[in-house]
């Protein structure tokens, strides 16, 4: 059985395709077997939302009279790099106010940030807009303090150049303090674990081997539509293993594009992670069309198959000490409670599943209602069997 | 006098001493447990009301012996229009106040539970949680 991309969108457009999401396929699996849900099912949607960090927007703010080539702009006293074209400029979701106290009060609280900014945005909120300049014959003037709003101005671009992590460390802590990291707060000797995917949910866990997802798909991007621009930074797409056993995806990235003015202050979420910093929370779904059997078997792949590596925060992670204390399941970590160095730890995720579950039906109805069409990839995306893997710097 | 409200956390070490004993017979106070909890980490959150002359002095006992002493006369709410059901706060609420419901995921929050240590207001990366007053 294979399917093609035109077969699904004729389906779609004549109403009759079957779109479950990832949870809605694992369940169909169970009930009829592999082959025969591969055959029914033409569209299987994920879900994520987590803090991204790897987040931001590229504005055009339109032109000032007389003209400005803007050389440093702040919005909401938080500065966006001004470093590209006149009136453009680009908004990063962990920028900070110029008079943030930082960790100065350690741990700070870093309670508005770029993300905050780009969700005020979305949010329709007035944004102070200031800027300097050092003035040229084109473009004279050198200062402006001015409010916008995101219907003001030209142009907004979402595009996040490192999101949809397809798996993630749970966060331990071995050391005797409490500490504060981009994991939340982790209490010492093991008090708490902090994982960050859905799981089951998950969009690049359901497709590890990047079969369907590349260069042009249409992906559900903060709450509007989106698009994957191109493999995300730092995309080193691996299978994981121990003992001989297959541990699922990790390592892929995507970057994903989309006009922030068709999304929404919901799944666009401003966010704060005590002594750490600010960053934005970004809701995406992808969704995968079932081509064939072996991408259904991937994308009905259950908690208890994908796994997490357990990375000690204290101490390994900041030194970059390779290795990690295991491995362990999503379906582990959503019980509540993992057994680490003969401990029973707490754990808790950072990445919402209730979301997660709504970003999946929200897509699979878009897609029933024919309001959504599935785009075939232009280029599909580095897989693992692309070997690429990390650089690091020295010194 | 109405009794005076107040919330206690203490460490395992604290755990095995018989502090409120101590308030009872050497301050004279009338002392009513409200809630009491020890979390598997052995560390304990105690609500009290006490009624007394010398609660002041009953209350700098305490913090001698290392009780973190909290005035309770907040309330901590959620705001549900900023919680996004991350369940970030889950593994750090001492109480289980905050709760993942499972296998929903969603994150529930019982005041009834919550003894105003106010962890939750720091590490909600959101800000949804607040102090009412
Ligand atoms: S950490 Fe905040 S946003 Fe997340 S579940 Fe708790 S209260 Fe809600
Ligand atoms: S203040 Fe927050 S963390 Fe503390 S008990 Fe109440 S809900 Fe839990």
């Amino acid at each position: 059985m294979e399917k093609t991309y035109a077969e699904i969108n004729a389906r779609i457009k004549a109403g009759k395709a079957v779109v479950l999401t990832a949870d809605e396929l694992i369940s169909l699996v169970e009930e009829k077997g592999l082959s025969q849900a591969a055959r029914e099912v033409d569209v299987v949607t994920t879900g994520t939302f987590a803090p991204m960090c790897s987040s931001g927007a590229f504005l055009n703010f339109g032109h000032t009279k007389p003209r400005m080539r803007m050389q440093k702009v702040w919005l909401n006293g938080v500065s966006a790099y001004a470093g590209i074209a006149a009136v453009d400029a680009y908004i990063g979701a962990t920028e900070l106010p110029e008079d943030d106290p930082l960790n100065s009060n350690y741990p700070g609280e870093f309670r508005y940030g770029g993300g905050h900014v780009i969700q005020d945005l979305v949010a329709r909120k007035p944004i102070r807009l200031k800027a300097l300049s050092y003035g040229t014959d084109c473009y004279p003037r050198r200062e402006l303090d001015t409010t916008i709003t995101l219907d003001d101005i030209n142009e907004a671009t979402l595009f996040n150049p490192r999101n949809a992590y397809q798996n993630y460390n749970c966060a331990v802590n071995l050391t005797a303090r409490t500490i504060y990291t981009y994991m939340g707060m982790l209490n010492p000797r093991l008090g708490n674990a902090h994982y960050s995917t859905s799981g089951q949910l998950s969009p690049l866990l359901k497709d590890p081997h990047f079969q369907t997802i590349g260069i042009g798909t249409k992906i559900f991007l903060g709450g509007g539509v989106g698009h994957v621009a191109w493999h995300g930074t730092q995309h080193f797409p691996s299978i994981q293993s121990g003992d001989g056993r297959n541990l699922g995806p990790a390592g892929g990235t995507l970057a994903v594009i989309g006009d922030l003015k068709q999304m929404s202050p919901r799944w666009l979420v401003g966010t704060s992670y005590v002594g750490y910093g600010a960053t934005l929370s970004v809701g995406i779904g992808v969704p995968i069309p079932i081509l064939n059997e072996e991408i259904a078997r991937y994308a009905a792949a259950t908690d208890h198959e994908l796994y997490a590596p357990v990375v000690d925060y204290g101490e390994a992670y900041p030194s970059r000490t390779p290795g990690n204390l295991g491995y362990v399941s999503y379906a582990e970590l959503k019980s509540g409670k993992i057994k680490l160095n003969g401990k029973e730890v707490p754990t808790a995720p950072l990445s919402s599943v209730p979301r997660a579950r709504e970003i999946a039906s929200t897509l699979k109805q878009r897609i029933e209602q024919g309001s959504f069409l599935l785009t075939e990839p232009v280029q599909l995306l580095p897989s693992p069997a692309d070997g690429r893997t990390a650089n690091f710097l020295k010194g | 006098m109405s009794p005076k409200r107040i919330v206690l956390r203490f460490g395992a070490d604290i755990s095995d001493k018989p502090v409120i004993y101590r308030l009872v017979k050497d301050f004279n106070l009338v002392v009513n447990i409200v809630k009491a909890n020890v979390n598997p980490r052995k560390e304990g959150t105690m609500v009290l009301e006490i009624t007394g002359e010398q609660w002041g002095e009953g209350l700098d006992y305490l913090r001698s012996q290392g009780v973190a002493v909290q005035d309770l006369n907040q309330e901590i709410i959620r705001n549900e229009d900023k919680c996004v059901m991350c369940g970030a706060c889950t593994a750090i609420c001492p109480t289980g106040a905050l709760f993942l419901e499972r296998p929903s995921m969603e994150v529930h929050f019982d005041g009834d539970h919550c003894i105003v240590c106010q962890l939750c207001l720091k590490v909600c990366p959101m800000r949804a949680m607040e102090v009412s007053l």
